[in-house]
């Protein structure tokens, strides 16, 4: 599978969660007794840990798994918050951002070196006495200064295996290779067409083989006013030097001799490895110039490639969206009423003008409302990659199924989505699912199902993540909660099996009874439910003991522009979602029957209760109607279905979403917004969800 | 006007009328004052929500205050005006029988007001300005529409 198209969303989410990490430290730094802040740091880990895994980045993976039992003790009030632990802390994060500068660079996040890093990690957690303040500095604050302290020859550059090749390769032919710290002067304005000057100065009498900032940050001027390179060159010192002095605006010229003799082992390994990777020695004999360059080049290739691909997509704030979209709902309501002048008056020319608009309209409504829908694939693509190192690392056989990954929401929705997914899904595989011998035992496919099913209905997305596992094990949760005195042990009896699950959301609680490297330690549920919540949706639990455990999201899908089938009860318009509605009918009165006082209907052999919108809405009625027939629709929630009775049927219509104003926002039984009707009028759209049970 | 400024600090007030007595809002809560027009009821709330109306585009919720201080049966005549009020970033539009005034009230003649006035709790009010002859009841816009207040009372009506 093709983790690229994640990357980027990966990155941007790092860097997030890096952000917070480095803001949330610092708070603590000044509150070190606030366990709230330990909470929101540990769970940034946590989730970095996660998502790192996912992506396959296991020594950061593995890193953000140290600090999270660091912070794990911290907030358990066994760990004191010292200056130690947090320049610890603190040197994490500077890796972990080194990591993922190497990441977007190169793919990968292998040649930091954690070690000693996580070692001090673990002697926190150990409670071991800690590791001399020197020592403990130097890795935290880069993993080159790190590599400096093994040879005194470096000067503090890390150079990868292209780049110690070719110095070495150099060296052996009689190049000098120069560390050319260059300083522009004060009064310099053009930074950045300077730095091109003395590249361009500096190429012509070698070659430059590497530079801090890179190029391409030279060129979009972002350094001070210093840069660093290193110039391969026939060249003595003098004249590098007057090189770069003869260059106006350049104040001073220093240079330093690389020596690389440090580790030829290793680079004579990396030399033997780059020779194999270039298959086809490209000019290597014919030409000592370019011998000594083509795979500088090469690595620069790459990365030009890297960044054409994230070049593809353009980011869009989020806001600036909702402002087109707003726009545009204005205009939908607009041509509407354009629509019903025109047809009022007659005019053809008119008329056609209007049916041209309402064409493109009707595209450019398309376009906008794609721009913000995103299919579910995109986070669930991810998955199956997770869920198979999971398994494996769990010594659990899993069959992984996904339906529905066609389901479409929006883009707000699926950004922050992906994350409790994660916890779910490790959830199920970790708790849920037995080891295959147990399964074998219990008379169970020795391989486990996992689904993750996604699906609309009416106006929510849901997400359905499904195992059949051991279910939930009611007994346990209430004594675990007892145990950490979530719960007294009295009402723990009579508490309701939802509510007994329910409890797994709480802060702080997990029935693991060892911590893996996957869950364990409460934090996922309790994410989950607080990121699901703030979404606007809800999550619930259902599980039967030796069966399997189902955890059901329910999303609001956030569309602002959606179709509608306009009906009229007395004077009142109401609209009801296309989404909800299965189907209208006519039906006679004789045919209603009454079950328990409830009027039902019978639809295709299922009987389906009959709601009048009239009593449920409390509708006021001039005159009274008396009819043979009713006029019924017919809407759904899940499997359920009511048949709701109107006075006449409108229309389907497109209707612009608008909310029905802070005051009234969430206090309105059934009526979920508000729309604009082409008459200027505001008509209710009705939530069906609320009205079946 | 500008002299009195450097005295005494003034406030600038919108006055409108609920049967006989002058009740004041802030200009700055004011955000427009509009003719009555038509209201979409919204169900199973409480009576005093009128329903909503299309401001603009903008679907702005509507209160009439006469029910909600329980001063007797609404009456629209051509005088009725909706005053669109914004309390923080919440706009609610009111139901007055008039609107036809603007003043400056010196600050130091609001003085509290008694435990009722008109019928109306001292909660709901600022205090009570009294200017010349008049008598101006100056509301508490923010307990007045407080959202807790109407998730309280819609429980309450089903």
């Amino acid at each position: 599978m093709d983790m690229n198209q994640y990357l980027e969303m990966f990155i941007e989410e790092s860097k997030e969660h890096l952000q917070a990490i480095n803001e949330n430290l610092l708070e603590l730094e000044k509150e070190p007794k606030s366990l709230d802040i330990v909470n929101v740091v540990f769970r940034s880990a946590h989730t970095l840990k996660g998502m790192a895994a996912t992506m396959g980045f296991e020594n950061m993976a593995h890193l953000t798994h140290e600090m999270e039992n660091a912070l794990d003790l911290m907030r358990n009030g066994k760990l004191a918050v010292t200056s130690n632990v947090m320049d610890v802390l603190f040197g994490c994060v500077d890796i972990l951002e080194g990591q993922l500068s190497e990441i977007i660079e190169s793919g990968t996040d292998s040649t930091n070196d954690i070690k000693p890093t996580v070692d001090q990690l673990k002697a926190l957690v150990s409670g071991k006495p800690m590791a001399p303040p020197a020592a403990a500095a130097a890795p935290g604050t880069s993993s080159a200064a790190a590599e400096a302290t093994d040879s005194e020859e470096n000067i503090g550059i890390e150079f990868n295996e292209y780049e110690s090749t070719i110095l070495q390769q150099s060296r052996e032919r009689g190049y000098n290779a120069y560390k050319i710290v260059v300083r522009l002067s004060e009064a310099c304005l053009l930074r950045a067409a300077r730095a091109y000057m003395v590249f361009d100065a500096y190429e012509r009498i070698g070659e430059i083989i590497k530079s801090e900032p890179r190029v391409e940050d030279l060129e979009e001027e972002k350094f001070d006013r210093e840069f660093m390179l290193i110039l391969l060159t026939e060249s003595d010192v003098e004249a590098v030097r007057n090189t770069g002095l003869n260059i106006s605006e350049v104040a001073d010229v220093s240079i330093t001799q690389v020596n690389i003799s440090t580790n030829e082992k290793a680079v004579e390994q990396a030399a033997q490895q780059v020779a194999a990777a270039v298959a086809a020695p490209i000019a290597m004999v014919e030409n000592d110039h370019h011998e000594a360059t083509s795979p500088a080049t090469r690595t620069a290739q790459s990365q030009d490639n890297k960044k054409m691909q994230l070049g593809k997509s353009v980011r869009v704030d989020i806001d600036r969206l909702d402002v087109l979209i707003n726009l545009f709902s204005e205009l939908v309501i607009d041509r509407t009423r354009l629509e019903s002048i025109a047809s009022e008056l007659g005019n053809q020319d008119l008329i056609e003008t209007v049916e041209h608009m309402s064409r493109i309209s009707t595209d450019l409504q398309s376009i906008v409302m794609t721009i913000r829908m995103v299919p579910v694939e995109t986070v669930f693509n991810r998955f199956p990659r997770m869920v198979r190192d999971l398994a494996r690392d769990l010594n659990k056989k899993v069959e992984f199924i996904i339906r529905g990954q066609e389901t479409e929401l929006d883009r707000t929705v699926i950004d922050e989505i992906g994350d409790p997914l994660v916890h779910l899904l490790r959830n199920s595989i970790d708790h849920g699912l037995e080891l295959p011998e147990v399964r074998k035992q219990k008379g169970k496919d020795a391989t486990g199902r996992v689904e993750l099913v996604a699906f609309h209905s009416g106006n929510h997305v849901f997400i359905e993540i499904s195992d059949d596992g051991n279910g939930i094990d009611r007994e346990k949760i209430l004594k675990k909660a007892i145990e950490k005195g979530v719960i007294d042990a009295a009402t723990g009896d009579s508490l309701p099996d939802a509510q007994v699950y329910d409890l797994l959301f709480h802060s702080g609680f997990s029935t693991a009874d060892k911590i893996s490297d996957v869950s364990g330690r409460g934090v996922g549920l309790d994410v989950v439910k607080t990121k699901i919540e703030t979404l606007g949706g809800r999550v619930l639990v259902q599980s039967t003991l030796g069966k399997g455990t189902k955890f059901s999201i329910q999303l609001p899908l956030t569309l602002s522009i959606i179709d509608a089938m306009l009906v009229q009860i007395a004077d009142e318009k109401y609209a009801i979602p296309l989404t909800s509605i299965i189907e209208t009918a006519i039906i006679r009165k004789s045919d209603i029957k009454r079950v328990h006082k409830q009027a039902v209907m019978d639809f295709r052999g299922r009987v389906v209760p009959i709601l009048y919108l009239e009593d449920v809405f409390n509708i006021p009625r001039s005159e009274a109607l008396d009819l043979e027939e009713e006029n019924v629709v017919i809407v759904r929630k899940g499997d359920k279905m009511a048949a709701l009775v109107v006075d006449s049927f409108i229309g389907q219509q497109q209707v612009v979403l608008k909310s029905l104003g802070k005051y009234l926002t969430g206090s309105v039984f059934a009526i979920s917004g508000s729309t604009i009707l082409g008459d200027g009028q505001v008509a209710l759209i009705m939530d069906c969800n609320a009205l079946i049970h | 006007m500008l002299e009195h400024k450097d005295t005494v600090e003034e406030i600038k007030v919108i006055v409108f009328r609920l049967n006989d007595e002058e009740y004041g809002v802030e200009v700055s809560q004011v955000r427009s004052i509009e003719k009555m027009q038509n209201i979409t009821r919204v169900p199973r709330t409480p009576e005093f929500v009128k329903g909503v109306i299309n401001l603009r585009g903008v679907v702005t919720p509507i209160v009439n205050l006469k029910t909600r201080f329980n001063l007797g049966e609404e009456q629209y005549t051509d005088a009725t005006r909706i005053i669109i009020v914004a309390v923080e970033d919440m706009e609610v539009g009111l139901i007055v029988d008039a609107a036809n005034d603007v003043i400056d009230i010196p600050v130091n003649t609001i003085e509290q007001p008694p435990a009722v006035v008109g019928g109306i709790k001292a909660t709901y009010l600022r205090g009570v300005a009294k200017l010349n002859d008049r008598l101006l009841i100056m509301l508490n816009l923010d307990k007045v529409l407080s959202p807790e207040e109407i998730q309280a009372m819609s429980s309450m009506e089903r």
